[in-house]
């Protein structure tokens, strides 16, 4: 970790307007959980859509997105990643660095409303549970989001694919896709370690451990690799 | 003292040969690299910073390669062509993080020194995004000497320059090159290479077309041939007197004018005006045909 790079990044990510895009997710997590107990609702029967349809589905992949492409990606993308590039920093370090303040963020941002409505749903033991859940997808989601921010220039595109058409689309036609798919671990952690009648996972929990893992590790050291390599374009002559 | 070695470097995309087996080295003191636009001052110059590979032939900075190696940033500072900073910190901010990047003993100190040298302690607690281009310029100027390097890259630094801005930033680029740093600037302006250094390196179509001192690329320069429209009181009695001159090769006579071709463009414009003297007739229009920069350079390519 480098703090002079994680200031800012953590100050361009922060301080943008784009920053808003994460407020409104997290609050319908909340409000939806909190309409559902005050109506009198079992936390048995909205446990599932909320906190896997909409948490694990949606809140935590489109945070950690917009995160996760924001503190590399879009520095690829105006430039300004050649100040950085330009100092004799470890490569590792850089990503490292990046990767450390984006799950940070996306921790944040996703496992404070998660643990407030395992709160909500009156299991203590799933709120936490939750907050480890968002910790662990955020930090598997955000290295595979650095990753695809140095290969591709249109990150949040390729992203969005993953989330919205692999985890989404596919993951609930085909068994086997949700073998590589992070919202699987990352239900299968939570049910494992707070069991609940309320989430489901499809994938048993040591292949979740072993390949939330291997997505970490293998993103993070081809990310690094592929920023040593990085080529800044000189479009003009 | 730090020297610059490029030997046989090439670099293309797809098809396309951006720079074409350039061979240079380059030590203490400033030195211009000229070149029209789209010849491939940029991607040389990010070759050197270790922003791509080359294609082919070797790059180094005493000896050490600038690809795939962070610690040649010690002895190197960069100036992009690209004036994207990040704009949320103050100019100050932006400039002890990189002294701090650099990893410096003493960074608030290296950022002071290097704010006065741009001048911009006025404006330091300022966010970058409220520069103009020059300040933004300038400060990426002190961010990139912070850590005094002993070799300077900087990729058009006088574009959106006022005068003075232009006369400082060139005075700081004489006193680096003073010190025994070695310097090197972009620039397709021939009067701003002209002012600041005395070698140069020209670039043509990704080739390097000549490199020296200044004064033998400006002979060469002025001795070029060239096209000249002229209206005068009496056209034939001025062609007649300049078909006598040496400097000249032909003239056409036109309803609009003559067509002097000179063979020598320094001579030819000394002596117009003692012959249009001589003869009693009044130029009443002299055009300089085809002077863009590119016919300069292409004759300049020629010659070698």
């Amino acid at each position: 970790m480098n703090a002079t790079v994680a200031m800012i990044t953590a100050r361009g990510l922060l301080g943008r307007r784009r920053i808003w895009l994460l407020v409104p997710l997290p609050l319908m997590l909340i409000g939806l959980a909190l309409v559902a107990r005050v109506s009198g609702v079992a936390p048995v029967e909205w446990g599932e859509g909320i906190i896997g349809g909409l948490g694990f589905t949606a809140v935590l992949p489109v945070i950690a997105l917009i995160v996760g492409t924001g503190v590399l990606g879009s520095e690829i993308d105006d430039g300004t990643i050649t100040h950085i590039l330009a100092k004799p920093l470890p490569r590792s370090e850089i990503i490292l660095t990046k990767l450390g303040v984006a799950t940070g963020v996306t921790a944040l941002f996703a496992g404070v409303p998660l643990f407030l409505v395992g709160l909500i749903a009156g299991a203590q033991a799933l709120a936490f549970a939750l907050v480890v859940g968002a910790v662990i997808g955020a930090l598997a989601y955000c290295s595979l989001f650095l990753l695809i921010s140095v290969v591709t220039r249109r990150p949040v595109l390729v992203g969005l694919a993953y989330v919205v058409l692999w985890e989404g689309t596919l993951g609930n036609i085909l068994s086997g896709t949700q073998k590589l798919s992070i919202q699987q671990y990352v239900q299968a952690i939570v049910d494992w370690l707070a069991p609940t009648e309320l989430l489901r996972s499809n994938v048993s929990v040591p292949l979740s451990c072993v390949m939330a893992g291997v997505f970490i590790v293998a993103s993070t050291g081809y990310a690094i690799q592929r920023l040593r390599t990085l080529s800044v374009a000189g479009e003009t002559g | 003292m730090s020297t610059v070695d490029l030997q046989h470097v090439s670099r293309w995309y797809g098809n396309v040969v951006a720079v074409n087996d350039v061979t240079m080295t380059l030590g203490p003191g400033v030195t211009g690299l000229l070149g029209p636009n789209g010849a491939g001052k940029t991607t040389l110059l990010h070759m050197m910073s270790g922003f791509l590979a080359p294609s082919r032939g070797t790059l180094t900075v005493d000896g050490a390669p600038t690809w795939r190696n962070p610690d040649v940033y010690r002895t190197l500072g960069l100036v992009s062509e690209r004036e994207s900073v990040h704009g949320f910190l103050t100019g100050k901010e932006f400039v002890v993080a990189s002294a701090k990047l650099f990893r410096l003993a003493n960074p608030e100190d290296a950022a002071r020194r290097a704010l006065a040298l741009v001048e911009m302690e006025p404006a330091q607690d300022r966010r970058i995004e409220t520069y103009s281009k020059g300040m933004r310029q300038r400060i990426r100027v002190a961010a990139a000497l912070v850590h005094e390097p002993s070799v300077l890259l900087l990729d058009e630094p006088f574009n959106g320059m006022d005068p003075r801005q232009r006369f400082h930033m060139m005075d700081l680029l004489h006193k680096m090159g003073d010190d025994g740093r070695t310097v090197l600037f972009s620039s397709h302006i021939l009067e701003e290479v002209e002012q600041v250094s005395g070698t140069v390196q020209v670039m043509v179509a990704g080739r390097l077309a000549a490199s020296g001192e200044f004064r033998t690329i400006r002979r060469l320069m002025t001795n070029r041939p060239h096209v000249f429209t002229i209206r005068s009181s009496d056209d034939r009695r001025l062609a007649v007197a300049l078909m006598a001159q040496d400097s000249v090769a032909g003239v056409d006579i036109d309803a609009t004018g003559l067509q002097v071709r000179a063979s020598d463009y320094g001579t030819f414009t000394r002596i117009l005006p003692r012959v249009a003297l001589k003869e009693g007739v009044r130029v009443r229009r002299l055009l300089p045909a085809d002077e863009s920069l590119e016919s300069v350079f292409s004759y300049l390519v020629g010659a070698r």
